[in-house]
């Protein structure tokens, strides 16, 4: 579990943060309503949970709120059987 | 009724949340034509002030010029008001021909084909080119019609962190296998003023074997040596596969737009756009102020050049007096207060100077990177420069925050 969280934490900041970006990203950090992420580039963070999880995530779970937190993503994904 | 007391409620409330978060937006009202200097009425019913203009897309201060204005008027004249036909009906005029093919020798392209807006062109333009084998890998930070445009699309879509070569290059190799990788960004981005990096990103596309789509919108007439646009000003005029821009800012800003670049995908529009088939063509009053428009910056760079002098003063003064701008060299001018607040606060003291200019914040531009976006134009005389410089300078005094750094700024007010 921990390895999966920290898997997907390091994926946002790699992805999403700019070199400059000084902001402390946590498990509970809001990313969409945050401002982190906008919900357009909110795709990659989906392709990367479905090619990693060999899984696919339909678009009607795939909102906003499921992605906002790191800890909202891990609750999706235990719909899938990911753990 | 339907749209009875409990239905009603729902958009009073809705409009009162976003009151609430300061985030309601109100029209001024302009009670002359659009010019560096202009009547205004705001709030709406009160009485109109002579103000300068430093926030209109006017680049080349051709809104209102002369020329443009009796070309239009002849237009009517010659070809009326109206064509109540969509372009491929009855609603292609000779002047719209010559329109498309002023614009494509511009541009340096193969073909041009305009829409109601350049909205319009890229709400149209993938959905058109692009279908489910494909993939659109954009900037983050294209302006919201390319994100509508990309969402109409079957393409998949990617998007690269603000013109990171890097992330965008990883990208491409992974989504090597698609049929069509189209590369999509802004040549000029509208809030922070800076340009695509359309050198890099023609290599990285004739490396991977991928095309490149560039919205010119703040760009065209006077971004490169002559004012063709982004890619004249990076080298590689003639190696874009799609410009979207508008004839709605520096282009004689009365509204149009078009898409312009290889003859195939053009054509590709003009058979299946959606906004091209299904929305009437652009009236002859504005297609004859247009062509006037491209006769004026085709015959000389008089216009740009002035822009370009009234830039560097404009980007040398603000940094002079201590306020902080957005290095680059485009007439788009962002004057960084950070906190959302202060940049509603110092716009409207900057009004009362007589200066008209709009703060923009969350969520237009990112927490936390509030500011004034200033705009030049070649319609700006000195003087008009200098008041305003004036004007900025004073309430900079005021807020306590020329000289001083980002974080000194943020300490203060917050972000």
């Amino acid at each position: 579990m921990a390895e999966l969280k920290d898997a997907i934490l390091d994926y946002v900041k790699k992805e999403y943060l700019e070199e400059d970006d000084d902001r402390e990203i946590s498990y509970d950090t809001p990313l969409i309503s945050g401002g982190i992420v906008d919900s357009f580039s909110m795709v990659s963070l989906k392709r990367f949970l479905e090619t990693k999880y060999a899984i696919q995530i339909p678009d009607a779970k795939a909102t906003p709120e499921a992605f906002d937190s790191v800890n909202n993503i891990l609750k999706m994904l235990e719909e899938f059987n990911v753990r | 009724m339907a749209f009875n007391d409990s239905i009603r409620g729902i958009y009073q409330k809705e409009l009162g949340d976003i009151r609430s978060a300061g985030i309601f937006k109100e029209e001024r009202i302009i009670c002359s034509p659009q010019d560096s200097e202009i009547e205004v009425q705001f709030p709406a019913g009160a009485d109109e002030k002579r103000v300068i203009n430093m926030c209109a897309n006017n680049y080349l201060g051709l809104s209102s010029h002369p020329d443009v204005v009796e070309a239009a008027r002849r237009g009517l004249d010659h070809r009326g008001y109206g064509m109540s036909s969509v372009r491929f009906i009855c609603g292609t005029q000779d002047i719209h021909k010559e329109l498309e093919s002023k614009l494509t020798k511009f541009l340096g392209t193969e073909d041009t084909i305009l829409f109601p807006s350049c909205m319009d062109a890229n709400a149209g333009v993938f959905e058109a080119v692009l279908n489910d084998q494909d993939v659109m890998i954009s900037d983050r930070l294209v302006h919201a019609s390319i994100v509508d445009g990309m969402r109409l699309c079957k393409a998949q879509q990617d998007t690269f962190k603000h013109s990171d070569m890097g992330h965008l290059e990883e990208k491409l190799q992974l989504h090597a296998a698609a049929r069509v990788k189209l590369i999509i960004t802004d040549g000029s981005f509208s809030m922070d003023g800076d340009l695509a990096k359309l050198d890099q990103i023609v290599g990285l596309a004739e490396k991977y074997n991928a095309l490149v789509f560039v919205d010119d919108s703040h760009a065209s007439g006077f971004i490169g040596r002559t004012g063709r646009g982004t890619h004249e000003h990076c080298g590689v005029l003639g190696k874009i596969d799609i410009i979207t821009t508008t004839l709605g800012k520096a282009l004689g800003g009365a509204s149009g737009g078009c898409v312009s670049g290889r003859r195939e995908l053009v054509e590709m529009c003009r058979q299946k756009a959606r906004p091209y088939l299904f929305s009437n063509t652009i009236p002859p009053v504005v297609v004859s102020g247009a062509n006037a428009v491209l006769d004026i910056i085709s015959r000389t760079t008089e216009r740009r050049d002035k822009l370009e002098r009234n830039t560097a003063f404009w980007r040398k003064g603000l940094t002079e007096a201590g306020l902080i701008i957005k290095e680059g060299e485009t007439p788009i001018v962002p004057v960084m207060l950070f906190n959302a607040k202060l940049s509603q606060d110092f716009a409207k003291d900057l009004y009362q100077e007589g200066i008209y200019a709009v703060g923009f914040f969350f969520p237009v531009v990112a927490k936390g990177q509030a500011r004034i976006r200033t705009q030049l134009s070649a319609a700006h005389e000195q003087h008009h420069l200098d008041k305003a410089l004036a004007a900025f300078t004073k309430v900079g005094r005021k807020f306590e925050i020329l000289h001083k750094s980002k974080q000194e700024i943020i300490e203060r007010y917050g972000m």
